[in-house]
């Protein structure tokens, strides 16, 4: 796109900012929309699952339901308890919202097809996703009431314990693909066996495959792991003191979040924009169609998760990440690093 | 053009947050400022063409080390006053550590840019088609391999320590034993008793 505005006259820089502005566009308003209707998704699957009818009065089938919804809070009024820290307490929905955006920039929808494509794409994400906790801790410290504070602390411990085991999860994938270029390691899941797409199929990844869905889930705060929100205990978490679009704003990071999740499991696991299986006519689907389908899938998982598991306690939730995925991703960082010490690196010498 | 605007948008905030991080009557705030000061130098570090270093350092220091300081900062009790008090007793004792600062780093580059050690080593040619990641990894990996190793024991070594000085036996304590918890079943729990009306339950 830069080339075109090139051609239109513009010297390399201005058309290289405004095909970056327009990319930012044409990824984060059709995001927005996406969110808008995962919402209704998310609310149809609960209802179906609880044997309810959802959604069903706004438009056909209920479909414009969260449209509806973000006309009413955005015709609210925004309240500012007065003890509360203005400045900050405005911030921190930006903060979220803004974050959740940002990690889109490295996400490539098909070959080629990604606003930025720098070697270090992965990092990048796990440098975004470490600033999410500002968001959180801002609020409920700047909130000046008990229960918000309570949750920002819970979630600050949370999303700081499941990085780690992130961080590790990852690393196996890197060293699997020789590369932190998010491209690169979509690139890197063509043909296991001849004929299968995606690094769950690999043995050594399958069990992180896992672990990473479920830290996921940990990661951003859904149900089983939902004890930032959890109703019986802290009201509404670090929500509490919000109304209006502050907090609409963190329901649309929250989700813009889960769906970024959704899309690095695809990406990293499960061969992201290739088809699952290696066959020159699935080839014909565009990328972008295999990478929404596989999105989709793994956000029917967490719905479906949250729609039938209890809540963990919290001493639960701090003992599966300590002691059970950090010991258990770490041992598979080292049997990953030895497989290929042993056969793609040439042995031990 | 974009380049030299980015580099002056980063650096003024860089500068101007580090002065608010000082200035700052809460230490909420100034932690706040310190963190925009680490995530500017970070885009600093972009322009630079160090993007690995600039991911480290918004992992390390903002996404782990300034949520620490938020984390102890937040649960202080604040006395603003006690806390204006000191400032000016301070400052000339701050503005010694600024200046030998300066001089370090004034020496540091001075030397940097003459010395002959170096001199070799820039020369050489960076080859360009190698990124970031790999270029250090080739160093730390066989050059440097030992203090590296060396900045790992440090450490872990450290992060005993603290373990050993916070830790304290506590007794009585009951302890959960999650085996249990987990082999547990609702038909050892729970007993369907259908009393007759006027008894009491055996349990």
């Amino acid at each position: 796109m830069t080339a075109f505005f090139q051609n239109l006259g513009l010297p390399f820089e201005g058309a290289w900012l405004l095909s970056t502005i327009i990319g930012i566009l044409v990824i984060a308003l059709p995001l927005m929309l996406a969110v808008a209707m995962i919402i209704y998704a998310d609310r149809k699957i609960w209802a179906a699952m609880a044997l309810r009818r959802g959604p069903n009065v706004v438009g056909p089938f209920g479909l414009l339901q969260s449209f509806a919804d973000g006309a009413k809070v955005f015709l609210q009024e925004t309240i500012i308890p007065s003890a509360a820290n203005r400045t900050l307490f405005l911030i921190a929905p930006i903060i979220t919202f803004t974050v959740a955006l940002m990690a889109w920039a490295v996400i490539p929808f098909q070959v080629g097809v990604v606003l930025a494509n720098i070697n270090v794409g992965l990092l990048y994400i796990l440098a975004i996703s470490s600033l999410g906790v500002y968001g959180v801790v801002l609020s409920g410290w700047a909130s000046n009431s008990k229960y918000p504070f309570y949750s920002a602390i819970r979630a600050s411990a949370q999303m700081i314990s499941y990085e780690v085991s992130i961080g590790f999860i990852l690393i196996t994938v890197v060293l699997w693909a020789g590369s932190f270029n998010i491209s690169a390691i979509v690139e890197s899941q063509k043909g296991y066996y001849g004929f299968l797409n995606g690094n769950g199929f690999n043995p050594l990844l399958f069990p992180m495959a896992i672990m990473f869905l479920i830290s996921a889930m940990a990661e951003t705060a859904r149900a089983p792991f939902d004890l930032t929100e959890a109703e019986s205990e802290l009201v509404a978490g670090y929500q509490t003191e919000y109304s209006s679009m502050a907090f609409a704003l963190f329901w649309l990071g929250e989700y813009a979040n889960v769906i970024l999740m959704c899309a690095l499991n695809a990406i990293l696991f499960w061969g992201g924009y290739l088809p699952p299986i290696d066959w020159a006519p699935l080839y014909y689907v565009p990328g972008i169609i295999w990478l929404f389908a596989k999105i989709f899938f793994f956000f029917f998982v967490f719905s479906w998760v949250k729609a039938t598991v209890p809540r963990y306690r919290y001493d639960q939730l701090m003992r599966l990440g300590w002691k059970i995925f950090l010991p258990t991703s770490l041992l598979f960082v080292f049997l990953v690093s030895g497989f290929l010490m042993f056969t793609r690196y040439g042995g031990a010498q | 053009m974009i380049h030299v605007l980015a580099f002056y948008l980063f650096a003024a905030i860089v500068v101007c947050s580090g002065a608010l991080t000082i200035l700052s009557r809460n230490p909420v705030h100034s932690v706040l400022w310190l963190i925009l000061a680490f995530f500017n130098a970070a885009g600093l570090m972009v322009l630079l063409g160090a993007e690995f270093i600039a991911m480290l350092l918004v992992i390390v220091y903002v996404g782990a080390v300034a949520v620490l300081f938020l984390f102890v900062v937040m649960m202080l009790d604040i006395d603003f006053a006690e806390l204006r008090a000191g400032f000016v007793d301070y400052l000339p004792f701050g503005l010694l550590i600024a200046l030998v600062l300066l001089a370090e780093i004034v020496l540091g580059i001075g030397l940097w840019s003459a010395g002959p050690i170096e001199l070799a080593q820039r020369a050489a040619p960076v080859n360009p088609e190698l990124s970031n990641i790999q270029a250090i990894g080739a160093l730390l990996y066989t050059r440097y391999i030992f203090l590296f190793e060396a900045a790992g024991i440090v450490l872990l070594v450290a992060m005993i320590g603290a373990i050993v000085l916070t830790h304290r036996a506590r007794s009585g304590v009951r302890g959960q034993n999650i085996a249990r918890q987990n082999r547990r079943r609702p038909e050892d729990a729970v007993r369907n008793v259908n009393q007759p009306v006027g008894q009491g339950v055996e349990l």
